[in-house]
């Protein structure tokens, strides 16, 4: 157990070559049809940012939880925070191109249109961009401190970093709850200006979770196959499993709310947003979006048995990231197209995200302990029981 | 001792781990009649004993389907057949709105009648009495313990063979458990007349208490200060008159306040004579008739009143305001037209208070003017 290792050079090449085809991809997107690719670039940022803060808040749920049977495979977790180093570099493309994405930038219809007018003292640039600096440092900076304590506890072994790590997860889930809010409402709310919904951070924040979660789960079970984590059992993968599924009914909990609530007050400012997505051949996506990223996982997850198969668990992560792409991307291009209009610049940033998540993962494994030895939790993790 | 039977040889184990290897051992060792307790759920259980999965699953399912598919009925039944009602300009079946009640229902149902469904399938309800109820072996596996207990109509059941065996896969405290003769002859007692009787005087007792707080108990004043008063109250009866009814008619001819009726109804001529407009020429009473002008008449009758609004076509339009006609009457004409009104036009007088038609008046009089104005008006 414990000690550092190596993935086998075969993935790691592998996960550089994706990294080096998705930033040619996203390169070429942008020479090829800036407009287009700069709203990929939106669904990809927030790609990106579901996973990487939502590695940094599984961190912290299990120290605010004071979970056990998730302590043997934090450091995966750890490792993936690393991404919210990685993501605001991916989002500066956007920040030449905002006058593309945003309606509310453009002074004409400033001038012209008093909400807009009325809103634009949180919707300016300038307070935009320090929204993302403050946000982003936020969360790396949580990111620093948890993944410092936690690897300076397998040399010192003191149970104090536990506590400080506690005492910092409760700092960070209400300012977690904050930023994320803001990320969702700068980045997929503000696309239709006149557009409000009360609920959107929760909702971002439900895709948030599972997006993580499932990068973590295919993670885990891959080098638990692999042999890097011979030590976890059933009891671990069902636990993986039940969080999963839990989410997977939060989240349609969550959209059905806010369109329940859209529905029933029938507000013009709001329902537009609905109708949008219900002509043009956006109807299907819709419809597509509640089989994909609910029905199916739902069914696919239901029984015992199906959280404790592995190959299920596979599959059903990778199912469920695609699905979190396919609401991000519901969630984004509305604004951008009338018409659905699938071009091959959507999977531009998909390669990138497996590329970093591989890359960050070698990097970090290559430096740090794969398990947390010196956790004081890690024994009663190890022996964890249903 | 010759009323007593023997039940089941138990042993207690201190660990879960321990009381899942020795069920295990158990199973494998061929016992079909024994069974684990544990004071809480062990998982891993049902497979070291080779139990199949419960059917009890197949119940709540169909326990959802009815409640999910019971609820949307009558949902429907009730928004298309019994009371349709418009809600919020939506259509009567309205999906989105049985979601929540569809989802609570499949809830409560499945709640409840699985338990029910458990009680009285599986625990053989009223039966309420178990052999293991009420020894030491009870009390501590409800505890600290975890307990195997083989029973003696196991066919491979020997008294000695088994207190070897769960001595042997790690049991102590090995005992035997006994129950009484009587307890041998357990038909379903569902129909037992002790029974139903009990359960009709819950239901009466249960129905009577809900009654009394909620009509009742829950009504008691406590005290009374000023709610209760002599005083008439609209729309109730009462014994100061003698018909008994509290809300009495006006007295013939009685005049509400700030109302004068109207002299001239149905006599334009009369009104035109002799009505004179109480109002000055001054800018507050024009700036007054303007806005009710604009806010009533300009819909019909134009911002400038020359019939060219924008219901133009929709309507009959109405004639224009500057006409010789309209420009030669007296005040009192103009103000009949909007307090009885004309042709087409309804009357306007419960929406334009009296001052106020008589300021509309003096502001069509100041777009006459306008709109003809004299080589003077210039100045």
């Amino acid at each position: 157990m414990g000690g550092k290792k190596e993935l086998p050079t075969r993935v790691t090449s592998l996960g550089r070559l994706l990294v080096f085809a998705g930033i040619a991809l996203v390169a070429l997107g942008y020479a090829l049809d800036p407009h287009q690719m700069v709203f990929e670039n939106v669904i990809g940022f927030l790609l990106f940012t579901s996973v990487a803060a939502g590695a940094v808040f599984l961190v912290a749920l299990e120290y605010i939880g004071g979970a056990v049977w998730s302590v043997p495979m934090r450091r995966v977790n750890e490792f993936l925070a690393l991404l919210t180093l990685v993501t605001p570099v991916l989002a500066l493309p956007m920040f030449f191109y905002l006058h593309d994405i945003f309606h509310w930038l453009h002074p004409e219809a400033l001038e012209t249109d008093p909400i807009l007018a009325g809103k634009s003292p949180y919707l300016n640039v300038d307070f935009l961009i320090i929204r993302f600096v403050v946000v982003f440092v936020l969360w790396n900076g949580f990111a620093f401190l948890f993944t410092r304590n936690s690897q300076k506890q397998d040399e010192t072994r003191d149970p104090k970093l536990t506590t400080v790590n506690i005492r910092l997860a409760a700092v960070f889930i209400p300012v977690f709850a904050i930023t994320l809010t803001l990320t969702a409402v700068d980045w997929a709310m503000s696309l239709e200006p006149h557009w409000f919904s009360t609920i959107i951070g929760v909702y971002y924040f439900s895709g948030t979770v599972l997006a993580a979660l499932s990068v973590a789960t295919y993670a885990i079970v891959r080098l638990h196959e692999a042999g890097y984590f011979p030590m976890l059992r059933r009891d671990h993968f069902y636990s993986l499993g039940a969080l999963l599924f839990a989410f997977i009914n939060f989240w349609a909990y969550i959209a059905f709310s806010q369109f329940l609530l859209i529905w029933y007050a029938d507000l013009p400012e709001e329902t537009f947003w609905f109708i949008n997505r219900w002509h043009n051949g956006w109807e299907y996506v819709s419809v597509l979006l509640i089989i994909v990223h609910f029905a199916v996982p739902y069914f696919a997850l239901l029984t015992q048995d199906s959280k404790m198969d592995l190959k299920r668990l596979k599959v059903m992560s990778i199912w469920i990231l695609v699905a979190h792409l396919v609401d991000l991307y519901w969630l984004v291009m509305p604004t951008h197209s009338k018409n659905v209009s699938v071009s091959w610049t959507v999977i531009a940033f998909p390669i990138l995200l497996v590329g970093m998540i591989i890359v960050v993962l070698s990097y970090k494994m290559k430096r740090t302990n794969l398990v947390p030895v010196g956790d004081p939790k890690l024994e009663r993790g190890l022996s964890f029981h249903l | 001792m010759t009323d007593k039977h023997l039940f089941s040889i138990t042993a207690l184990f201190d660990t879960p781990d321990e009381v899942i290897h020795a069920a295990h051992e158990t199973s494998q060792a061929g016992y079909a009649r024994y069974d684990v307790n544990t004071p809480y759920p062990v998982h891993g259980m049902d497979k070291a004993m080779k139990l199949k999965p419960t059917r009890l699953g197949v119940f709540s399912l169909a326990f959802g389907i009815l409640g999910a598919v019971s609820a949307v009925l009558f949902m429907s039944w009730v928004s298309l057949v019994d009371y349709p009602l418009i809600i919020g300009g939506k259509p009567f079946w309205s999906w989105p709105a049985f979601v929540p009640v569809a989802f609570e229902v499949t809830v409560l149902l499945v709640a409840v009648l699985t338990v029910v469904t458990m009680i009285v399938l599986f625990f053989k309800f009223p039966n309420n009495s178990h052999p293991l109820h009420d020894t030491p072996y009870m009390k501590r596996v409800s505890s600290d313990k975890f307990g195997v207990s083989i029973q003696a109509d196991d066919p491979k059941f020997n008294e000695r063979d088994v207190a070897a065996f769960l001595k042997k896969i790690g049991g102590k405290e090995i005992a035997s458990v006994y129950f009484d003769a009587e307890e041998l002859i357990t038909p379903r007692r569902l129909f037992e007349p002790k029974f139903l009787a009990i359960l009709a005087a819950t239901a009466l007792i249960v129905s009577g208490a809900t009654y009394v707080i909620f009509n009742q108990i829950m009504f008691m004043e406590p005290f009374s200060w000023m709610s209760t008063q002599v005083k008439l109250k609209p729309q109730r009866p009462s014994e100061l008159f003698k018909d008994g009814i509290g809300m009495q008619r006006p007295v013939a001819g009685t005049v509400a306040r700030g109302f004068i009726p109207y002299a001239f109804a149905g006599k334009p001529d009369l009104a035109g004579k002799n009505l004179v407009n109480p109002l000055p020429m001054t800018k507050e009473v024009i700036e007054r008739g303007k806005s009710k002008y604009l806010t009533y008449c300009s819909p019909c009758h134009g911002n400038f009143g020359a019939g060219d609004s924008r219901l133009r076509g929709q309507f009959p339009n109405p004639p224009t305001l500057h006409s010789d006609k309209v420009r030669t009457w007296p005040d009192g004409n103009l103000y009949h037209v909007m307090t009885e009104g004309q042709n087409v036009m309804p009357s306007y007088a419960a929406q334009i208070s009296r001052d106020d038609r008589w300021a509309v008046v003096n502001y069509i009089r100041v777009m006459q003017r306008a709109h003809n104005a004299k080589e003077s008006d210039l100045k």
